[in-house]
């Protein structure tokens, strides 16, 4: 009797701990960072800080924390003080959701900052538009896609994904193969090159996907040195593309022997990664930390003062910042923090200065913006090859994947 | 169809499937003996793959591999030797526990590490003598993979060795025949439970070791293997050493050969299917096949 009881207890100890250990796992939760009374101003910050995407995304959560910082520092919003609830989305789209209902209905934020992968926006998506919320989301993205509640601030795929397409093409490259995680980014980038291949006569040496935070890669390799492509276009998300990059290398494909132009993997990757194992290969992004501009000097140095002498600095992470201060602009425009209000107002602001450059963004909800390909050096960091003729102007539909599609926002 | 990738597609099969065995050996011997399900068993793995980042820290140059291979056989083993003392032991009676508990502690050891090493993870650099290729005609073998292999071959003649040729083998194989008679006899049933738990969370440990070489070494590492590894398990039938080694020759073989004919995503369900099938036609898993046919001679 008295064992069958020790063994009840351990059972419920075990049952407590796991619970803790999922709640611990699960939410960075609550806290809100800045010292303000019950008259700051809330908002979320929603990134996934486990798993495998936390790789890309605790930065973001970092430079959007900075901006918030500086902004209070600065003497905050319409008087008042931001108060920033961070949770982490744990690279599970269910998670993301439910956050994101909680930030909204629980909390009461102004406003979200986050997400990265599409599966994780495409979830929050329905929060948002059902509490008339708004979301501004950082990183590039597919298109597709046009909401009156998120603020698409990364690239559309026709000022990252196309400009690198029409640089490697003048480059010469005739034959593509396509390597991606296996979801709705890569799936959907994916076919708007192939669609634009086919319209130019260039070949499709093949196209392979993985399960997101996939590491075997033998198989796919395989493929490839089959395949024999003159480049690969590389949409993986997280480390997998540290699996990836590892597996080419030891079967003597360095970038060196197949150019490689990717589309998630930045300065913070590359760092990650070990910058010897992506030197040589390319990026597509709007920003790179090697881009002149005294805003650009500020910002490294403001967030290295708080993070790191060591740290990089990334697109995404730039997005996350830009949109705070454009976020900002907008609520002191429209003197209100109501969602509809700054959205209207934040497409009509004049350019703000930025990191990278001034830039606005336009009725389709999304941001005009430069492109670069840039090639990673031995540092990890990248140097910039190729900038777009000014800045593009953002299509979420491309005209050759979605015809007839177009974004119209009221 | 090319040849050379014909080849190289057989031979990522045997690469793959030598992976499968370095994750699934612990789990089959630790079922094979006490019809335990240890579902913490990707979290020794990941166990495993931290503590060659750590010993690469401290023992750098071409030999860190070595050590580090050594300290996560001995580490892993010893966590699961204490697992299996503290939590196990306590709740063979009942199977469902066993899962729920080796469940519960699976998300303590994630949350553990996502502490002490944050979420993003850590890379494991392979040294320079891993570096590069074996050319055999059109083809060219990463020598890590060759290195995997042989790896995994060394790790099952030895285990093979111990339980054929030592005492402590001769008890297993008592235990694991009857054990009730066994400890009739006087083997003490509990010391070779934790021994051969111990011992497969070493191999699973050495697995680790081998996917921080391949890849990025984060909290959930060794979920990315595990369900593969309990597919290899269920279709080797009964826990065998054996069976398990098959299974996972086959599952290996099989989705590196549909690759040359689907894609690679999709070769993940054709395997699915063909594991199915195959154990609708056989339920007792692949050893059945192999024990008649031993039985025959």
């Amino acid at each position: 009797m008295k064992k069958g009881l020790g063994r009840k207890s351990f059972l419920a100890l075990t049952l407590a701990c796991t619970m803790l250990a999922t709640a611990c796992g699960k939410s960075e939760s609550g806290n809100a960072t800045a010292a303000a009374g019950g008259d700051a101003i809330k908002v979320g910050i929603l990134h996934s800080l486990s798993g495998t995407m936390a790789i890309s995304e605790d930065t973001v959560k970092n430079s959007t924390q900075l901006a918030i910082d500086e902004i209070n520092a600065a003497g905050g919003v319409l008087g008042k003080q931001i108060a920033a609830v961070t949770e982490d989305g744990a690279s599970d789209p269910a998670i993301f959701a439910q956050k994101a209902n909680k930030l909204v209905s629980d909390d009461g934020v102004a406003t979200v900052f986050g997400g990265w992968t599409s599966a994780s926006r495409k979830a929050m998506l329905p929060v948002f538009e059902k509490t008339g919320n708004l979301l501004w989301y950082p990183v590039q993205f597919e298109g597709n896609e046009c909401s009156p509640n998120i603020m698409y601030s990364g690239a559309q795929p026709n000022q990252q994904t196309l400009p690198a397409y029409d640089w490697a093409k003048e480059k010469g490259y005739k034959n593509f193969f396509l390597v991606g995680s296996d979801y709705v980014y890569p799936r959907t980038a994916n076919l708007i090159v192939k669609k634009h291949l086919e319209k130019d006569g260039l070949k499709l040496a093949g196209e392979e996907y993985q399960p997101l935070g996939g590491t075997e890669f033998s198989g796919v390799i395989g493929k490839i040195k089959a395949a024999r492509p003159d480049i690969i276009f590389n949409t993986l998300n997280g480390d997998s593309n540290v699996a990836f990059f590892k597996q080419m290398a030891a079967a003597g494909l360095t970038p060196k022997v197949i150019p490689v132009m990717s589309f998630s993997i930045g300065e913070q990757e590359a760092q990650a990664m070990g910058p010897a194992l992506v030197e040589g290969s390319y990026a597509a992004w709007n920003y790179f930390q090697t881009l002149d501009g005294d805003a650009n000097a500020k910002f490294i140095k403001a967030y290295k003062a708080k993070f790191g002498e060591d740290k990089v600095l990334t697109d995404p992470m730039v997005h996350g910042y830009v949109d705070v201060y454009v976020w900002k602009a907008a609520v002191e425009k429209a003197g209100s923090t109501d969602p509809a209000k700054v959205r209207a107002a934040a497409v009509t602001l004049d350019a703000v200065d930025t990191p990278l450059g001034k830039v606005n963004f336009v009725k389709n909800n999304s941001l005009v913006q430069t492109a670069y390909i840039g090639e990673a050096d031995p540092k990890g960091q990248f140097k910039i090859l190729w900038t777009s003729k000014g800045a593009i102007q953002p299509e979420p539909y491309d005209p050759l994947a979605f015809p007839g599609k177009t974004c119209s926002i009221g | 169809m090319d040849a050379a990738f014909l080849f190289g597609q057989l031979f990522n099969g045997f690469s793959v499937a030598s992976l499968y065995i370095l994750a699934a050996l612990g789990l089959a011997l630790s079922f094979g003996l006490m019809r335990v399900i240890n579902m913490a068993h990707g979290e020794i793995l990941m166990v495993g793959s931290y503590l060659a980042y750590l010993t690469i820290l401290f023992v750098p140059g071409p030999m860190g591999i070595i050590v580090a291979m050594l300290v996560a056989f001995l580490g892993a083993g010893m966590l699961g030797g204490l697992l299996e003392v503290t939590l196990v032991s306590k709740l063979t009676s009942r199977p469902l526990d066993t899962l729920l508990a080796t469940w519960g502690v699976s998300l303590i050891l994630q949350q553990a590490a996502r502490d002490l090493f944050g979420a993003t993870g850590v890379s494991v650099t392979a040294p320079a003598w891993l570096d590069g290729g074996f050319a055999l005609g059109p083809l060219q073998l990463p020598t890590i993979r060759l290195f995997i292999l042989l790896l995994a071959a060394l790790i099952l003649g030895g285990l093979a060795a111990l339980l054929r040729y030592t005492r402590i083998g001769l008890l297993v194989r008592a235990v694991n025949q009857d054990r009730a008679t066994a400890a009739a006899m006087g083997v003490n049933v509990r010391q070779v439970d934790a021994f051969i738990f111990a011992l497969g969370a070493g191999v699973a440990g050495v697995g680790g070791v081998v996917l921080a070489l391949l890849g990025p070494v984060t909290p959930t590492v060794g979920q990315g293997y595990i369900v593969t590894a309990f597919l290899v398990v269920i279709l080797g039938g009964l826990g065998s050493v054996v069976g398990t080694t098959l299974a996972a020759l086959m599952i290996g073989l099989f989705m590196a050969l549909s690759q040359i004919f689907v894609d690679v995503s999709f070769a993940q369900v054709l395997t699915l299917i063909f594991v199915i099938l195959f154990l609708q036609f056989r339920p007792q898993g692949v050893i059945a096949v192999r024990s008649r046919a031993l039985d025959a001679e």
